[in-house]
């Protein structure tokens, strides 16, 4: 009974002995010098600044390959949600053409772009959504947002009976951690990549029933 | 050679013209083909391989006992092993990095110039070129970094940490684009780079000429402009977080066969 008692502790010490020789730094230790890496391998350039590298609580939450735990993702999405700057006058719809052409604009916040200003800005929509399906080079990243109003029965975008979706959609642009934590589409309203009026146009270019993408 | 090559870009260029009549599609699969044939990034390998031999810089000595990681002038094979660690200079390095160490030690060229010296002028251009040719000829063989000292594993974890870290105006991470299969931006398709994408893709493919600038982009070049549209702040030439990055994307490329230098849009 004794030795197999010892033999099991002595195993279990070898066994500490060599992971202890075979890991270098923690997880958490390693965690800490990427962190120092990061912050010390950029530097500012034209518009863009150094300080784009600070994270709030739902980037860092959700950089890394696992998802945040549900209380954060929880957190994240309630934060978002308290973000929302709903529009002037409960104005929601704008010009779908305006929208078509903000849709297929990359522009703007790198490096060699000069203003902040959002008019500069496109929305990149294309880059990772299908929207327009006479578009054909079109991202796949995001989901089809081909028939996006006409999927979601939307014929008046001003009948009360549509105001959850246009509101949802007005959410989702603004600040699309409000409805899925770690979401891979920039927060265009809440970090002022466009401004309310731009925001309108691709809003009119998702619901309007005139727009070719509800045809 | 050069000639052909000339040629060759000129009739590209000519049927971008044409190809605007045509469906979108079949200008695309006709470009693709077209890209095929002649890669002006010879053009860089015979100008890396002549910067390799000359004697230049304020020693007057040629790279030809630099230490690409096999042993002194070993050019063959190096590139698949890149970045490693490295005694020398105490920590891992990868090929561009490596190639100013060398342009320092044996040339008495200044590191920290070059390092601050945009793309594509003065010896920022050669360390390109040079880069060019040392990884031509690896062509064909595999990835296989080394992971044994814990320094190549520490750049691999921080790598792999700085490839999902998310930040900038838009939130982008590497991972945004490069961590599933069969995503595009656009119609450019984005290889997943959170392990090997295949022979000749992503890690296995740069440096490459770039038909639609008309320039040779080192691995340090397409880390750059990546973090360009990721909206991030300007990485510095062979800084710690590009060196991870590489470490990492290729360990996850290990036994991918390299076709750099590759040729794309």
């Amino acid at each position: 009974m004794n030795i197999p008692y010892r033999l099991i502790l002595g195993i279990a010490l070898v066994g500490a002995l060599l992971a202890g020789c075979a890991t270098g730094p923690s997880p958490a230790e390693l965690d800490a010098q990427a962190q120092k890496v990061i912050k010390t391998s950029f530097r500012d350039q034209g518009i863009v600044k150094a300080n784009w590298l600070d994270q709030d609580l739902g980037l860092s939450a959700c950089s890394s390959d696992k998802e945040p735990d549900p209380a954060t993702a929880d957190r994240i999405m309630a934060e978002a949600l308290k973000s929302v700057k709903w529009p002037t006058g409960g104005q929601y719809m704008g010009d779908w053409r305006a929208g078509e052409k903000l849709a297929q604009s990359g522009r703007g916040m790198t490096w060699t772009d000069t203003s902040l200003d959002p008019k500069e800005n496109g929305g990149n929509c294309y880059n990772c959504h299908q929207i327009d399906n006479k578009e054909i080079s079109y991202g796949t990243i995001g989901p089809s947002l081909w028939n996006y109003g006409k999927n979601r029965g939307v014929t008046d975008p001003a009948a009360p009976a549509t105001a959850p979706i246009v509101q949802y959609t007005w959410v989702k642009l603004w600040n699309a951690k409000a409805y899925s934590p770690c979401s891979n589409m920039p927060r265009f309203g809440h970090k002022n990549l466009l401004n309310e009026q731009q925001l309108r146009d691709i809003m009119a270019l998702l619901l309007d029933p005139k727009s070719p993408v509800n045809q | 050679m050069s000639k052909q090559i000339l040629v060759g870009v000129a009739a590209l260029a000519l049927c971008a013209g044409v190809s605007a009549q045509k469906s979108t599609a079949d200008g695309i699969a006709e470009y693709r083909k077209m890209l095929e044939d002649g890669n002006p990034a010879e053009l860089f390998e015979a100008k890396g391989e002549e910067l390799w031999k000359q004697k230049r810089g304020p020693k007057n000595a040629s790279l030809e006992a630099c230490n690409l990681g096999q042993g002194p002038g070993v050019v063959k094979g190096a590139f698949v092993t890149l970045p490693r660690y490295f005694a020398d200079t105490g920590r891992v390095q990868d090929l561009e990095d490596r190639l100013v160490t060398c342009m320092a030690t044996l040339q008495g060229f200044d590191a920290a110039e070059i390092a601050k010296t945009p793309f594509g002028r003065g010896e920022m251009a050669n360390v390109t070129a040079l880069a060019t040719w040392v990884a031509g000829m690896s062509r064909g063989l595999r990835f296989n970094l080394p992971q044994s000292n814990p320094l190549e594993r520490t750049s691999y974890e921080i790598g792999k940490r700085a490839f999902f870290y998310r930040a900038g105006s838009h939130d982008f991470s590497c991972a945004s684009c490069h961590s599933e299969d069969g995503k595009r931006i656009r119609l450019q398709d984005l290889p997943n780079l959170t392990k090997n994408p295949g022979d000749g893709i992503g890690f296995a493919a740069w440096p490459a000429y770039r038909v639609s600038n008309g320039q040779m982009w080192s691995m340090q070049l397409r880390l750059n402009d990546c973090y360009r549209q990721q909206r991030f702040p300007y990485p510095g030439f062979a800084s710690e977080v590009t060196i991870a990055l590489g470490t990492y994307m290729g360990v996850n490329a290990k036994g991918a066969e390299s076709i750099a230098p590759a040729i794309k849009r």
